[in-house]
């Protein structure tokens, strides 16, 4: 379905940047009020249970770490529920539960700060991550 | 250096036998002379098919488990090196791992890492650049003969990977979903967290057995002695994610102090007992915590002896076998 406004953002790769000037404002207002955003610029807040894993301590994309208290609670910050207690409970009610099981890239630090709307239509962060 | 090679058979190959393996934890140490590392190794290394050497456990500098794991390589025993993501980045930890496969340390355990603000420099900076899913990947590339970037490396490295899971941590429905996700990103064998809670444990097996996951990654348990209630008292309260129930704390404190040790290697040997009837299991895996001579002592209380070839096929299996009846003829001449 993106395809096409990928393609034209290989062919006319400077032309995200004017986009992302108009976008980010909003975007970076709406994401932080709804989600806690933490702007990584490659959001997987639908795959993970509308729960942005950014607000990680060890920034975990792939699933909670063995510390998680037995009160659910996160280990390096006690009084924070474990963002990924969150994501598996809120999960359950997506119609695409299973996301949450794919296992997620590594993160592309180079695009912290951007707009992960526009990356998404043009197609970043590119290349192979573990 | 000439490449060294283990006395002990590759810890791969023992678990590919089939037959139930043990494992067990020493601490790398803190001091730059290996004679006390070598010391810890030559009390365990007996008992077991291989010796795990830790990280930097807890955020807390010790000396390098690389550095560990290749002088115990060269003494012949099969090592098992932890690596975390907490302190070094993508670029580090594939140069880390590349030196372990040269220093002959072939068997990594993949970890996120206990993050600093638990250890003795809360001030540090935590990389946590990338998870233990892609340690594992990682891994996984250096393998097939590629740094991340797509260069070659001739020949590849030959590291065999493995990984943890903590089936004691909330999300419990999530954890061995999580698991399979590490057995996919390219996990060959998993130790999990210490068993101390039978019952959450034998929940966690079940759906791990109902998922398949123990035909394709042999799995260890974690097993720990506990020396005494202050111990007991100290995992319960100060070490997150860890389940230490109730009555196993009050079990330790009612016992007069000198007589704590031997109420914590009964308790091992107990849960050892108990553990080693769930399905699933491949093996156990003993963390000592810097009391390795409890090693010995649970492995003669509870009949396990190591997978290695060289025990007599007639003695009965530890895991599968009557429990404590190999307790007189287990122990390795």
């Amino acid at each position: 379905m993106l395809e096409p406004v990928r393609r034209f953002f290989r062919r006319h790769p400077r032309a995200a940047r004017p986009l992302e000037l108009a976008v980010l404002p909003f975007e970076a207002a709406s994401k932080k009020l709804a989600f806690g955003c933490k702007m990584c610029g490659q959001c997987i807040l639908h795959e993970t249970g509308m729960t942005c894993p950014m607000g990680c301590p060890k920034s975990l994309r792939n699933g909670p770490c063995g510390g998680v208290r037995l009160d659910g609670h996160c280990e390096v910050v006690p009084e924070m529920p474990c963002v990924w207690v969150r994501a598996e409970r809120r999960s359950r009610w997506l119609p695409w539960r299973g996301a949450i099981l794919r296992i997620q890239p590594s993160l592309d630090w180079s695009q912290k700060g951007h707009s992960a709307w526009v990356n998404r239509l043009a197609g970043l962060p590119k290349g192979d991550r573990p | 250096m000439t490449s060294p090679r283990p006395a002990l058979a590759g810890f791969e190959e023992v678990l590919r036998s089939g037959r139930p393996v043990v494992t067990c934890e020493i601490a790398s140490g803190d001091s730059p002379d290996p004679s006390g590392l070598l010391k810890r190794a030559a009390a365990v290394r007996d008992h077991v098919d291989a010796v795990n050497v830790p990280d930097n456990t807890s955020g807390i500098a010790h000396l390098s488990g690389l550095a560990a794991a290749a002088i115990l390589a060269q003494a012949g025993v099969e090592p098992i090196l932890h690596v975390t993501c907490r302190d070094l980045n993508r670029i580090g930890l594939q140069s880390h791992l590349l030196g372990a496969a040269a220093l002959g340390v072939r068997n990594i355990l993949c970890l996120t890492g206990d993050h600093p603000i638990h250890g003795d420099q809360p001030d540090a900076k935590a990389v946590f650049d990338v998870d233990s899913l892609h340690l594992l990947r990682i891994g996984e590339s250096l393998r097939k003969g590629r740094y991340l970037s797509g260069r070659a490396i001739t020949p590849a490295a030959d590291l065999f990977l493995g990984s943890t899971e903590n089936p004691f941590a909330p999300p419990f429905d999530f954890r061995p979903l999580r698991l399979r996700k590490k057995v996919e990103a390219g996990a060959r064998f998993v130790q999990t967290q210490i068993v101390f809670n039978v019952d959450r444990f034998r929940a966690f097996m079940a759906k791990v057995v109902d998922l398949g996951i123990h035909l394709e990654t042999p799995i260890l348990a974690g097993v720990a002695p506990l020396r005494s209630a202050r111990a007991a008292r100290y995992m319960r309260d100060r070490i997150a994610g860890m389940d230490v129930p109730e009555a196993l704390v009050r079990r330790m404190e009612g016992v007069p102090a000198a007589r704590a040790e031997e109420e914590g290697l009964r308790v091992g040997a107990e849960i050892i007992d108990e553990v080693r009837t769930i399905p699933g299991l491949a093996g156990l895996h003993l963390m000592p915590i810097h009391w390795e001579a409890a090693v010995a002592e649970l492995c003669s209380r509870t009949g396990l002896r190591p997978a290695r070839a060289d025990h007599s096929p007639d003695l009965p299996p530890a895991l599968t076998g009557t429990p404590r009846a190999a307790a007189e003829g287990g122990r390795r001449a």
